[in-house]
């Protein structure tokens, strides 16, 4: 094939893959909601998961989107040095997000800034968002796809702390983000927490947090334990599904750390909703891909 | 109208002050009839530049949503998505909308604060939720779209005017007595959070 060929081969999966994850929850999401759905006591959170389920059973029929907000797309590519499509990556997917958005159908979510008008398109200055990992020596690619809801967007925030503070003031700072905006970001959440040295890696470190399945603990034993008293703190609160009262009020929380400067201590949190639509495609050479996150999706390419 | 078919609270247009009376927080109904979509561009229309509505809300609904509409052959349109937006973006809107407009019962996401609470209890309206998220259920409930109008602002901003059945499940958040289920709630929230942020920090000190 040639190289053009192959950019449009791998155009065409990712707007199949992006519009697919529109309509249908990751295997790990559904199998936590279906699991905090069937813990649940509370009559209204009971009828609110009800309606949750009758809505992802609807999209998959009538092939919709499973939400009215489609989300603003993000991409954090793992890419090999040696991937032939390397240079291409970022123009095939802009390509595909503008493709998926005319035949799902996407909400146009993308607004220059300034100007304040909508491009109709989802793509835009800066849009879709683009993170780069270089895996040296790697032919293959693996790409994670978010599409950022307003809501759910929304709770983001991050800060420098003094290291006096300590890590005491990291759970007053999550805590504090979730009764005064992860309520309205239509819990039951996932949440990010990232941990660096200054707002940017501490705000990167939280969405690459999101990017990990729900369930999964941090290798970091301290960290492990953070994750879990955050998650076992937040669902005490019992803002439950769409804060209006319930026994969990989170799907969970991960926290993803780096190295920090010794006079700082950066923190941020990044939340997503009920509808967490993250997906995780893995090419090879031959674009050949395999998808870890949707057991469902195949369009006959894959191995 | 209120009534009650199988086994549901269901409200129908046009609404009257009476109606809403029954709906306290925390009362769960389900809604026939008309709505008008309006999120901020809306509101900044009709509140700041003080243009009418194109569709006249009185004694009718409000929506805080951004559909998903597509424009059929014949020139209609068809539902595709719709769900609630988040509400409290509209809250320094509202009183004066609610005033201006006679809209009776606003669907939206999460909480709305004290101006709007102050509307529902002046002007006899109340604020509710739909479970986000559930935007297919929403296209479902939608029978008919009657109209689409000042496109211009683009498919989601501009003004929705639907024709829903047994659209809900719909929670009450604020009633027209003035009480705010979220607000209510929030205080009980935040003294947990309070609680929690101590108990776990006696177990987090890490630092050197
Ligand atoms: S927060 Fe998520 S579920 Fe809620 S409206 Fe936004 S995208 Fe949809």
């Amino acid at each position: 094939m040639s190289h053009l060929a192959t950019a449009g081969k791998m155009t065409g999966i990712m707007a199949a893959f992006i519009s697919y994850t529109a309509k249908n929850l990751p295997d790990d999401v559904l199998a936590r909601l279906e699991a905090l759905r069937s813990q649940e006591t509370e009559p209204l959170a009971v009828e609110i998961y009800s309606l949750m389920f009758r809505n992802l059973q609807l999209a998959r029929e009538l092939d919709r989107p499973i939400c009215q907000d489609t989300g603003y797309m993000q991409f954090w590519i793992r890419c090999g040095s040696s991937f032939p499509l390397i240079g291409e990556l970022e123009g095939l997917l802009t390509e595909a997000v503008r493709i998926a958005t005319a035949e799902t159908p996407l909400r146009y979510n993308v607004v220059e800034t300034f100007d304040e008008v909508n491009t109709g398109t989802n793509t835009g200055t800066g849009a879709p968002t683009f993170w780069w990992d270089i895996i040296p020596g790697w032919d293959g690619c693996e790409i994670y796809t978010y599409p950022a809801g307003g809501g759910c967007s929304l709770p983001g925030h991050a800060m420098v702390l003094m290291p006096g503070q300590g890590y005491e003031a990291v759970v007053d700072f999550v805590l504090e983000r979730m009764t005064s905006y992860g309520l309205n970001a239509c819990p039951p959440l996932l949440v990010g927490v990232g941990i660096g040295t200054s707002v940017e890696t501490a705000a990167l470190n939280a969405k690459h947090a999101l990017m990990r399945p729900v369930g999964s603990c941090s290798e970091n034993e301290r960290v492990a334990k953070l994750e879990q008293l955050l998650e076992d703190g937040i669902n005490a609160i019992g803002f439950g599904p769409q804060g209006l009262g319930g026994r969990h009020s989170v799907m969970g929380v991960n926290v993803v750390n780096t190295a920090r400067h010794p006079a700082d201590l950066g923190v941020a949190v990044s939340v997503s909703c009920w509808c967490h639509r993250r997906g995780r495609i893995t090419f090879d050479s031959d674009l050949n891909y395999t998808v870890s996150t949707h057991s469902g999706f195949d369009m006959g390419g894959s191995k | 109208m209120i009534e009650v078919r199988n086994g549901r609270t269901i409200l129908t247009t046009p609404v009257s002050e009476s109606d809403l009376a029954r709906l306290r927080i925390g009362d769960v109904f389900y809604l026939d009839g008309e709505l008008a979509t309006g999120r901020d561009s809306v509101h900044e229309r009709t509140v700041y530049e003080g243009k009418d509505l194109p569709v006249d809300i009185r004694d009718k609904v409000l929506m805080h949503a951004g559909p998903i509409v597509k424009q059929k052959e014949d020139g209609g349109w068809e539902m595709i998505s719709i769900g609630p937006t988040t509400s409290m973006r509209m809250e320094k809107y509202e009183y004066d909308f609610v005033k201006a407009t006679g809209v009776r019962v606003i669907v939206g996401k999460g909480g709305m604060g004290p101006s709007t609470a102050a509307a529902c209890r002046d002007f006899g309206a109340i604020h509710c939720v739909m479970p986000a998220g559930n935007a297919v259920v929403g296209a479902v409930c939608t029978e008919e779209i009657l109209g689409g109008h000042w496109l211009d602002l683009g498919m989601p901003e501009a003004v929705w005017h639907c024709r829903v059945r047994e659209l809900g499940p719909l929670i009450v958040t604020i009633d027209t007595s003035g009480r705010n289920y979220f607000e209510e709630k929030k205080t009980e929230y935040d003294r947990i959070r309070r609680e929690q942020t101590e108990l776990i920090s006696k177990q987090v000190h890490f630092t050197k």
